[in-house]
């Protein structure tokens, strides 16, 4: 069975030389002209203002468990949705809703105490 | 599969997650009570209620036959009922010594009592069950939990730190057990724990490489030697009645599910030698170690450590007789550290630099709390193993199974390490009851205002102190009963 992968083997192999080669040739290969402005940290477009070891307010931190409420819900959510039409068809509909509903009441509750604790609540 | 038939059977086994559902629905309900209104004074209660629902359920189902739930994926019954009672207990315990103790550190949230809520459910499933991936689960719900549970006092940077090291190295521990998951999964084709059995290849390297693999994770969480390390820093930074849970509740679960493992997916005795050479290795180390603690909770770290040891002893001997100890031996060790940690919870205070818990500071503390000394004194007797006490027949139930496997020397080296164990926990009872205050800087120096403990935790600790007296005495029908969960299961698994 440790024959069946040989192909993997190569194909991991093909990538990594490949990429490292690339990554090589640029270095030797590519003309170096820096200036001040290149070599400057990239944000996005905007100038660098300060250090970047500093300490986040814990908003970010409300901010990130409500993108995770809605990511967790999206990953379970999408595929439910697709596969509604064959649990309808297999007479399971009932079944499927009370469990799907169940899942999001305790996202929910999950998004309740995010806002309540002021998740959404910049002024302060 | 039919569809609609698939989801009139889920129905039908919904009582095999009665307790899972109770808990957690009243975790939610906690949730939503911390965040819509103002009075946090209900939260613990709620818990501790639906925590006392789910005790009377597992009550009622405790002589059920055994039987599997959800698609083979939770097991149901007596095994199932008695883990879950262990772990239940340990949550009401928990949760009533925790009030005053947060209160008087000023961190009484009501998510730590959610949290505490999720975490028991992660372990309901944890002991129940029945295939690879239930253990994942169950596992990391309640990890997850703990990691948060431990950095509680997050001024505190023995707490912090704490927190920090579980996270990591429990972390690091589940990427091993997983990989060890996925392995056993390839090699066999099946994740069900029964079906394993028969579906192993011959000589397959792939599988038992992941059993080891599996196995790491398993006794990094019951912290057996040599995956011990956290154990005595994050006992000793998580707040004490937490530590108590974690060290009592999550150990239980999780040797339930390796029992589980052991007994229906590798009944080869291969892994024997094994767990004979980690389990030597951690009674050496807990015990050993303990001697030279100055401070009680690292202490009962190491304890804990050493008697991961002993249950190792019982798991590694791998006869009906040792798996029927070893359950039994989960139960006595909960009660005694529970009580353990209770008492050191209620004589913490508030010193300069985070919180006391040296021994010299306490001295004399007997004669001022009678009842959290005496009770003290009967948990320290019974976690050496002073006959008439729970500790003792709780010992006698894993070495004697092992004995009569041939493993004469393990417990040998078992009763060697009791005896030294003696000096560490007999000096907590000597500090507390002969030694005097005034001769000691220590006591002097320390401010003593002590957490108040009110009746509810009087009578939660004067509640382990009896039960450990009454199953010193009467402990057969206890252990005929754990014998019966393994003689069913062994007529089950072969038809």
């Amino acid at each position: 069975m440790f024959g069946d992968f040989i192909p993997l083997f190569i194909m991991i192999a093909l990538a990594t030389g490949l990429a490292l080669t690339l990554l090589k040739a640029a270095e030797i290969i590519g003309p170096k002209r820096p200036n001040r402005i290149k070599r400057t940290p990239y944000e996005s477009g905007m100038d660098p203002i300060g250090s970047a070891r500093e300490r986040y307010s814990v908003k970010f931190y409300l901010v990130a468990m409500i993108f995770i409420v809605f990511d967790v819900e999206v990953v379970f959510m999408y595929p439910w949705a697709v596969s509604f039409h064959d649990f309808i068809e297999g007479g399971a509909a009932f079944g499927v809703m009370v469990v799907v509903t169940i899942f999001t009441v305790i996202l929910l509750i999950g998004l309740v105490y995010d806002i309540k604790k002021g998740g959404l609540d910049f002024e302060q | 599969m039919d569809l609609s038939q698939a989801f009139s059977t889920m129905a039908a086994d919904l009582p095999a997650i009665f307790s899972m559902s109770v808990v957690t629905v009243a975790g939610l309900v906690m949730i939503l009570q911390e965040s819509l209104s103002e009075n946090d004074r209900p939260i613990p209660w709620i818990g501790v209620g639906a925590l006392a629902v789910a005790v009377v359920w597992e009550l009622v189902h405790l002589g059920d036959p055994a039987g599997t739930a959800f698609f083979e994926s939770i097991r149901t019954g007596g095994f199932a009922s008695y883990i879950n009672l262990i772990v239940l207990g340990s949550g009401i315990v928990t949760i009533i010594l925790s009030v005053p103790y947060l209160d008087h550190i000023k961190h009484a949230y009501g998510e730590v009592y959610a949290m505490i809520m999720f975490a028991t459910v992660g372990m309901l499933m944890l002991g129940t069950a029945n295939s690879l991936v239930s253990i994942f689960v169950g596992l990391e719900t309640m990890s997850v939990c703990l990691y948060v549970l431990t950095g509680l006092i997050r001024e505190d940077e023995g707490s912090v730190e704490s927190a920090l090291k579980y996270f990591l190295l429990g972390a690091f521990s589940t990427g091993f057990f997983l990989y060890g998951i996925a392995l056993m999964y390839g090699a066999t084709g099946t994740m069900y724990l029964p079906e394993m059995q028969g579906a192993v290849p011959e000589g397959s390297i792939m599988f038992w490489a992941g059993v080891a693999l599996f196995l790491i994770g398993f006794l990094f969480k019951v912290s057996a030697a040599p995956f011990h390390m956290w154990t005595p820093d994050v006992y000793q930074g998580a707040p004490t009645p937490l530590t108590g849970y974690m060290s009592t509740a999550s150990k239980a679960a999780a040797f339930a599910s390796l029992i589980l493992v052991l007994f229906y997916a590798l009944p080869d005795e291969r892994w024997s030698l094994v767990l004979s050479a980690v389990a030597l290795v951690t009674m050496i180390i807990g015990n050993v170690l303990a001697v030279s603690q100055d401070n009680v909770k690292r202490m009962l770290a190491y304890s804990s450590i050493a008697h991961a040891g002993y249950v190792l002893v019982a798991l590694a001997a791998g006869t009906t007789e040792a798996y029927a100890g070893a359950m039994f031996y989960l139960l006595i060790y909960a009660i005694m550290n529970l009580g353990a940690f209770g008492v050191m919870a209620m004589l913490e205070w508030d010193g300069k630099e985070g919180r006391v818990q040296s021994l010299d500071s306490l001295a004399g503390i007997g004669h001022e709390k009678p009842l959290l000394g005496v009770a003290m004194g009967v948990f320290m007797f019974s976690l050496t193993g002073f006959p008439p006490l729970g500790g003792f027949m709780g010992k006698y139930a894993v070495f004697a199974p092992a004995v009569d496997a041939g493993l004469t020397w393990l417990v040998l080296i078992g009763v060697l390490m009791s005896a030294i164990s003696a000096y560490y926990y007999l000096r907590v009872v000597v500090v507390f009851w002969l030694a005097d205050a005034e001769d000691t800087p220590e006591a002097q120096a320390a401010s003593r205002s002590f957490v108040f403990a009110g009746i509810p935790v009087k009578a939660t600790i004067a509640l382990c102190a009896v039960a450990l007296v009454v199953l010193g005495v009467y402990s057969g029908g206890l252990l005929e009963m754990t014998f019966g969960f393994f003689e069913e299961g062994m007529m089950a698994a072969t038809p």
